[in-house]
């Protein structure tokens, strides 16, 4: 028997990762230095949650998936355009900061609101994804406090594969210490997965999913509510990069003999 | 008045990690600069007394535990009411603990559970003012920050390896048993067993000195024109029985067994470092074939000496990223390394 799931993936987006950062004081806390200019990609462990999800839902028929994404609604609507090329889901979004010196509750407790008010959400099919560690605050906290607001107690991080079992059981593995796995049974939905990389290429885009999911990423960019975070009670003493930066020593005409001894002689110090 | 709980969990063997004693340590030392301060710790396990033992001769006042077969097993639902249970108990307005992958899962929402906050992958923690402050990383260990917080419960995840580990000594440590009511809700989920490679295929050894790093350039077409990918296999898995190393990789070279092109059978994502990989702790870095470019550098934040190999004089190790660039093919580098660690080191 095949369950149709419901799958709600909690992603947001982030500076691409091949852009220099650079702490700044801002009237509300830490931030980046040229924020809203930085060039931004979806998440990436989030979007190996979004298209594990998509797959499920391929082969789980009747499924759907949703992209509860709270960020800045002139960027999240940059990002969707490739995004929504990807896979098919429909768009949840929430218009706010998506920095990383935002606080992890109550980012989750906007996303958490937000996934309660989808329209026929059913909790009996419901599987809540997204990122194990997001880009920015790196603090794998906020799927757990989504999960804990949504009364979901059977919870994964760190999550490489997803199988459906034909009693529709849930066999997971999540990363564990010294590059290993560990394998739980769950007993089926509801269930939260935080994602690592899985085992899935990033889809190529199509012009024509693209077109489908545009019709509603649309509409709810225009209706995002607008989400403040207040970092309630939290401060930042000093947010700095590392001050070593090294004073590499560029060995360029030395044989391999040469090399592998200096090599050999470092490692063995 | 701050109340101080350890929180930990025993290991299948009922012995206490490193990383616990390395969030014993921070919070000892967090008790220490804050007066009148109480330190107590709460163990989870099948059985808790041997590593409440193990620590006993440490400053810490009282012992929680919470044990029975049901919390062997890291799972998020029992681990919960089990961490929400002892901190009821030990009534605590903070909680340091380590950041184990079982720990990991679950802090933020038994934080949530507890009306209070929660701050992982912590990697320093002080007293200033009568103050707790507390560091860690953010934009993937781009920035560091340090913060503090007003609201209780505050639940501290301290970074393995990032804290020295507490030597305290062992005794007979008196442990107040704290009941936890599960119901069939919390066991949903049972854990089925450890996947893993077999031992001699195990490239992941965190507690090696050395990271060995590999890169794309290894699938490359070389000098000749041509890949070498056989010989690039044998080097790189001859130097890791050499040198006992520990594998990381960049995505680049992961990815392509994804894409359907040959690759080192031996290599998963499991091993990739950087902005979407791992993040090790070895004190030194040897990086092979691997550009270096800032996403997979940012995986190399707590490595201590780094050494790279590449072909480009230009490419991202040269700008600070290493402390020796050595330009010349890692083929015949690594060979003659290889050679070298055979014959015990001595040329
Ligand atoms: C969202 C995102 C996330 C990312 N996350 C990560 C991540 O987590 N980890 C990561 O590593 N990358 C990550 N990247 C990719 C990163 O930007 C680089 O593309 C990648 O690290 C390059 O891998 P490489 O250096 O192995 O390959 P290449 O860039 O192909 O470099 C190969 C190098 O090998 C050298 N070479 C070739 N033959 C030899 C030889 N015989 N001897 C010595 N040197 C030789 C070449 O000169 C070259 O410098 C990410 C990128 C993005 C966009």
């Amino acid at each position: 028997m095949s369950t149709a799931y419901q799958i709600v993936v909690c992603g947001s987006i982030v500076p691409d990762p091949l852009q220099t950062l650079e702490p700044v004081a801002s009237p509300t806390g830490p931030a980046l230095k040229n924020e809203m200019m930085l060039p931004a990609v979806l998440d990436p462990w989030a979007g190996h949650a979004l298209y594990e999800a998509a797959n499920l839902a391929k082969n789980q028929p009747g499924s759907k998936v949703w992209l509860v994404s709270l960020g800045p609604k002139a960027k999240l609507q940059q990002v969707m355009m490739t995004v929504a090329q990807k896979v098919p889901f429909e768009l949840v979004a929430l218009d706010g900061s998506a920095s990383g010196f935002t606080d992890a509750t109550e980012t989750a407790a906007a996303l958490a609101d937000a996934i309660a008010a989808i329209p026929g959400l059913d909790k009996s099919k419901l599987l809540v994804f997204g990122g194990w560690e997001s880009a920015s605050r790196g603090a794998g906290a906020t799927l757990q406090i989504v999960g804990e607001r949504l009364g979901i107690v059977d919870q994964f991080q760190g999550v490489d594969q997803l199988t459906v079992n034909a009693d529709g059981s849930l066999e997971i593995l999540e990363r564990i210490e010294g590059g290993k796995h560990q394998v739980s049974k769950c007993a089926g939905a509801p269930a939260l997965l935080g994602w690592a990389t899985g085992n899935l290429p990033e889809p190529k885009n199509n012009p024509q999913v693209g077109m489908v999911n545009m019709r509603t990423v649309m509409p709810a960019l225009q209706k995002a509510k607008p989400t403040k975070l207040a970092g309630e009670g939290l401060s930042f003493a000093s947010v700095a990069l590392p001050k070593q930066l090294r004073e590499t020593q560029i060995v360029k005409d030395k044989s391999p003999d040469g090399i592998a001894k200096e090599i050999v002689e470092w490692i063995k110090k | 008045m701050e109340t101080i709980l350890v929180l930990a969990h025993t290991e299948n063997d009922g012995s206490l990690a490193k990383s616990a004693r390395e969030a014993l340590h921070a919070a000892a030392t967090l008790h220490k600069s804050l007066a009148d301060s109480k330190l107590l710790v709460g163990l989870i396990g099948e059985n808790i007394q041997a590593a409440a033992n193990s620590i006993a001769a440490s400053p810490v006042t009282k012992y929680f535990g919470v044990t029975g077969a049901e919390f062997c097993q890291s799972r998020y639902a029992t681990d919960a009411a089990a961490a929400e249970a002892v901190f009821k108990a030990a009534q605590a307005t903070v909680v340091v603990a380590p950041a184990t992958s079982r720990w990991a899962r679950v802090l933020p929402g038994v934080a949530q559970r507890l009306g209070g906050r929660a701050d992982t992958h912590v990697t320093g923690v002080a007293v200033a003012d009568g103050k707790i402050s507390v560091s860690r990383w953010y934009y993937r260990q781009r920035m560091e920050g340090v913060l503090t917080r007003t609201p209780r419960p505050w639940i501290l995840g301290i970074d393995p390896g990032s804290q020295t580990a507490c030597d305290c000594g062992a005794g007979t440590a008196t442990v107040e048993m704290v009941p936890v009511n599960l119901t069939d809700a919390n066991k949903r989920t049972t854990v089925v067993g450890i996947r893993e490679p077999k031992a001699d295929a195990q490239t992941i050894r965190p507690d090696a000195q050395l990271l060995f790093v590999t890169g794309a350039g290894w699938t490359k077409k070389q000098a000749d024109g041509q890949t070498h990918l056989p010989e690039a296999e044998k080097l790189i898995l001859g130097f890791l029985k050499a040198s006992r190393a520990s594998l990381g990789s960049s995505k680049s070279l992961v990815d392509l067994g994804g894409e359907g092109q040959a690759v080192l059978p031996f290599l998963s994502h499991l091993n990739q470092v950087g902005q979407t990989g791992a993040t090790p702790r070895h004190a030194k870095g040897l990086s092979t074939c691997c550009h270096g470019e800032e996403p997979h550098t940012v995986g190399w934040r707590f490595i201590g000496e780094r050494r790279a190999i590449s072909l480009d004089p230009n490419c991202g190790w040269a700008r600070g990223k290493a402390d020796v660039l050595y330009v010349a093919d890692a083929f015949a580098v690594i060979a003659k390394v290889n050679e070298l660690l055979a014959a015990g080191g001595t040329p």
